[in-house]
């Protein structure tokens, strides 16, 4: 009987782990992009990477890389502001340090907001839809911001909202022009391009690069690597390999471990998304090999360890700052002062060691984004878990 | 079913066996895996190459090992994940990097797995909840905990002295040169699980209950408290492999994610019966290395992401449906 029942769990779990892999390869293609739109929307990042932003220098939050504004004086109202915020989830710790810079800017504005009304969807989008449709419908919100969990399965609601009141989204954005503005960084191709093109420039000529990605299918990754690959296509650069490591710490260290005993060196490790950076430099640490160049990401655990080890490196950031924005966005809009729109694209960071000292610090926790623009915010530096 | 026991049991002249049909094939399975790795990458051949790949496979075979008190018994430990998920967040928040708390840190470590242990066990044997679903909701609070208590980003790196055991190598040992802490953690706790599984009545009981849980009450076992304390020893194991992951890998908030089901995948491959009373140390521990082997294999393969999800899916059930049938030829 035991036998039996064996065979039994073992073919079903066959027939499992087949299906499972099926799925995740259609999903891998169906998000791989359309060649021409990439070619056009690469172009389109790259040069505004170069681009001088509008606004003030100190306060990047509020700059802009478009002019183009949009006319919001038919949502002027007295204060104060009923304010509801739909956040797709706090699940990573990058939307948990935007959501406390929102806060702290709401905070910094008592005296327009009557309340911040707030719903997180736990990264589901039938729980957003469900969000966004009772704060419409309970009537206790003078603006919506949104953050939403996908694009295409939160148009509809989205589009149902705009017809109630002005609505501001950020992060990622909807399938549809109805927002009064979208507040976004340049975006995927523009990270993907800062650490590629910093590998080709530094990395000894027929040198030996590890791509390290974190998960097939996701659009933030897929961009990043897209733009990524091209880079390293033109410059004659075949990566040694391409490895998916879920973001998983022991796992990136176990497969830098097993190329470095493949291939003896690695001379640069470029990375899809910055948590996975510091064990990269550890398995060189434990291999008892000189670091390479690693590309990382603004988390402060990367930017410590690049500042005390001195290796080769680069941040490109996906600043948390723009959770600023979003509700400065909100607060505008209801003042009937003009905005940035129908896109509020705000730059990019590229933190390099010529900067490095104005992010990195030594007193903020390990996953704390230093892009987030909150080093003057009320509550700072023990809000984010930082040592006065 | 008591006929058929008692007919088995008496009819069934116990067969001359060959020495090799009593070899656990997984033994075989992980040399003929490591005998690949060799041959791809020299590396491996030498005994600090092989020290590291124990080193990494120590938190996954200790996980096996401890999941299997709970499995022989019929039972499932899905919580074990996420627990060292909160044990790695516990210890990184407690010492805030400041080495001098690392010992309040490990026994507060210790003791969250005694509490997670016995609420588990004590909802199994006293509650009737099906194991699966326990360790489930458990799972789901376990995390909830680790996400609440850090507020999603853990807060402090862990001090040096505490990724020691996870992390450093000693150097200049004799014969095998480099010898890791993890491997001296190893070892000990396997003794310790090996002696209660296979050289106390603890362990028999254990593999008896799984059997028939109803001839073991009836012949006087306190199987209410043997099932408590097998989960009980499956969150403690889980303790010490956090403290290991941990401690090679550091701190993030994914740390231990999936690990219930590779625990539980090692010690099926060794012939562990999911459905109880059936398994030995032996097979979880080399289910383990095996497992580890085979994701390090298909690391130095270098094959593409999909295909090499599906032949370890495929290499997995393949092994583990070779040692089910050896174990019900030998029935």
């Amino acid at each position: 009987m035991k036998r039996k029942t064996a065979w039994r769990l073992g073919v079903s779990g066959a027939a499992l782990m087949v299906a499972t892999t099926l799925t995740a390869t259609a999903w891998a293609q169906t998000a791989t992009s359309d060649s021409t739109a990439m070619a056009k929307e690469f172009a389109y990042e790259k040069a505004l990477m170069s681009a001088k932003p509008i606004g003030p220098a100190d306060k990047p939050w509020l700059q802009s890389l478009s002019s183009a504004t949009v006319d919001t004086a038919k949502y002027k109202k007295a204060p104060p502001y009923r304010v509801c915020f739909s956040n797709a989830s706090v699940s990573n710790p990058w939307r948990v340090v935007g959501w406390k810079v929102m806060q702290a800017e709401a905070e910094l504005h008592k005296s327009e907001i009557a309340s911040l009304s707030y719903a997180d969807a736990q990264d589901k989008d039938d729980k957003q839809i469900s969000d966004i449709r009772a704060f419409v419908t309970g009537g206790k919100c003078d603006v919506l911001i949104v953050s939403p969990h996908t694009s295409d399965a939160l148009t509809p609601v989205v589009e149902e909202a705009c017809k109630v009141l002005p609505v501001i989204t950020f992060d990622r954005s909807v399938n549809t022009t109805c927002p009064v503005t979208a507040v976004r960084t340049i975006g995927g191709y523009a990270y993907g391009i800062a650490g590629a093109t910093y590998v080709v420039d530094h990395m000894p000529k027929g040198g030996k690069l590890l791509e390290l990605r974190t998960a097939p299918g996701i659009d933030v990754f897929e961009t990043r690597d897209d733009a990524a690959a091209k880079i390293f296509t033109d410059a004659g650069i075949k990566p040694i390999g391409v490895e998916y490591t879920g973001a998983d710490n022991a796992k990136t260290k176990a497969v830098v471990s097993d190329y470095l005993s493949r291939f003896g060196k690695i001379d640069a490790v470029w990375v899809d998304f910055g948590a996975m950076s510091v064990a990269v430099a550890e398995a060189f640490e434990d291999a008892g090999q000189d670091y390479p160049i690693i590309t990382g990401e603004d988390q402060e655990d990367y930017l410590q360890k690049w500042k005390q080890e001195g290796f080769k490196g680069i941040a490109p950031t996906y600043p948390a700052y723009q959770w600023r924005t979003a509700l400065i966005a909100a607060l505008d809009v209801l003042q009937g002062k003009p905005v940035y729109g129908p896109n509020w694209i705000l730059p990019q960071p590229i933190i390099t060691s010529a900067n490095l000292d104005q992010y990195v610090n030594a007193k903020m926790p390990p996953l704390h984004y230093a892009a987030c623009g909150c080093e003057g915010m009320p509550g700072y530096p023990e809000r984010w878990g930082g040592k006065p | 079913m008591t006929a058929k026991i008692l007919t088995h049991a008496v009819s069934r002249p116990p067969t001359p066996r060959v020495a090799w049909r009593r070899i656990n094939p997984t033994i075989v399975i992980f040399l003929v895996l490591l005998a690949a790795i060799c041959w791809i990458s020299p590396l491996y051949r030498t005994a600090p190459g092989l020290m590291s790949l124990l080193q990494r496979a120590s938190p996954v075979i200790i996980l096996s090992a401890g999941q299997t008190f709970v499995l022989v018994t019929g039972g499932f430990d899905l919580s074990v994940g996420s627990l060292i998920t909160l044990v790695v967040v516990a210890c990184a928040l407690i010492t805030g990097g400041d080495g001098s708390l690392t010992w309040i840190a490990l026994l507060a470590a210790y003791g969250i797995g005694l509490t997670v242990g016995l609420i588990n066990g004590a909802i199994v044997a006293w509650g009737k909840v099906p194991s699966i679903i326990t360790t489930l909701g458990m799972l789901l609070s376990v995390k909830g905990v680790a996400m609440l208590w850090s507020g999603g980003a853990p807060e402090g790196y862990l001090p040096v002295n505490l990724r020691y055991f996870g992390r450093y190598v000693w150097r200049h040992v004799p014969l095998i040169q480099r010898l890791p802490v993890a491997v001296v953690v190893l070892v000990g706790s396997l003794a310790v699980l090996v002696w209660l599984f296979h050289f106390t009545n603890f362990g028999r009981l254990l593999l008896m209950i799984g059997d028939n849980p109803r001839a073991a009450e009836l012949s006087g076992v306190p199987v209410r408290r043997q099932r408590m304390l097998a989960f009980v020893i499956s969150a403690l194991a889980a303790v010490t492999a956090g403290i290991l992951l941990g401690g090679f890998s550091g701190v993030s908030v994914d740390v231990g994610t999936g690990y219930e089901l590779e625990a539980t995948s090692a010690a099926v491959i060794g012939g562990v019966v999911l459905l109880g009373g059936e398994g030995s140390m032996t097979g979880a521990i080399f289910g383990g290395l095996t497992l580890y082997a085979l994701f390090t294999l298909l690391n130095l393969i270098g094959f593409p992401e999909p295909l090499r999800v599906a032949v370890q899916g495929l290499i997995l059930v393949a092994a583990a449906a070779l040692t089910a049938r050896r174990s019900g030829t030998r029935q």
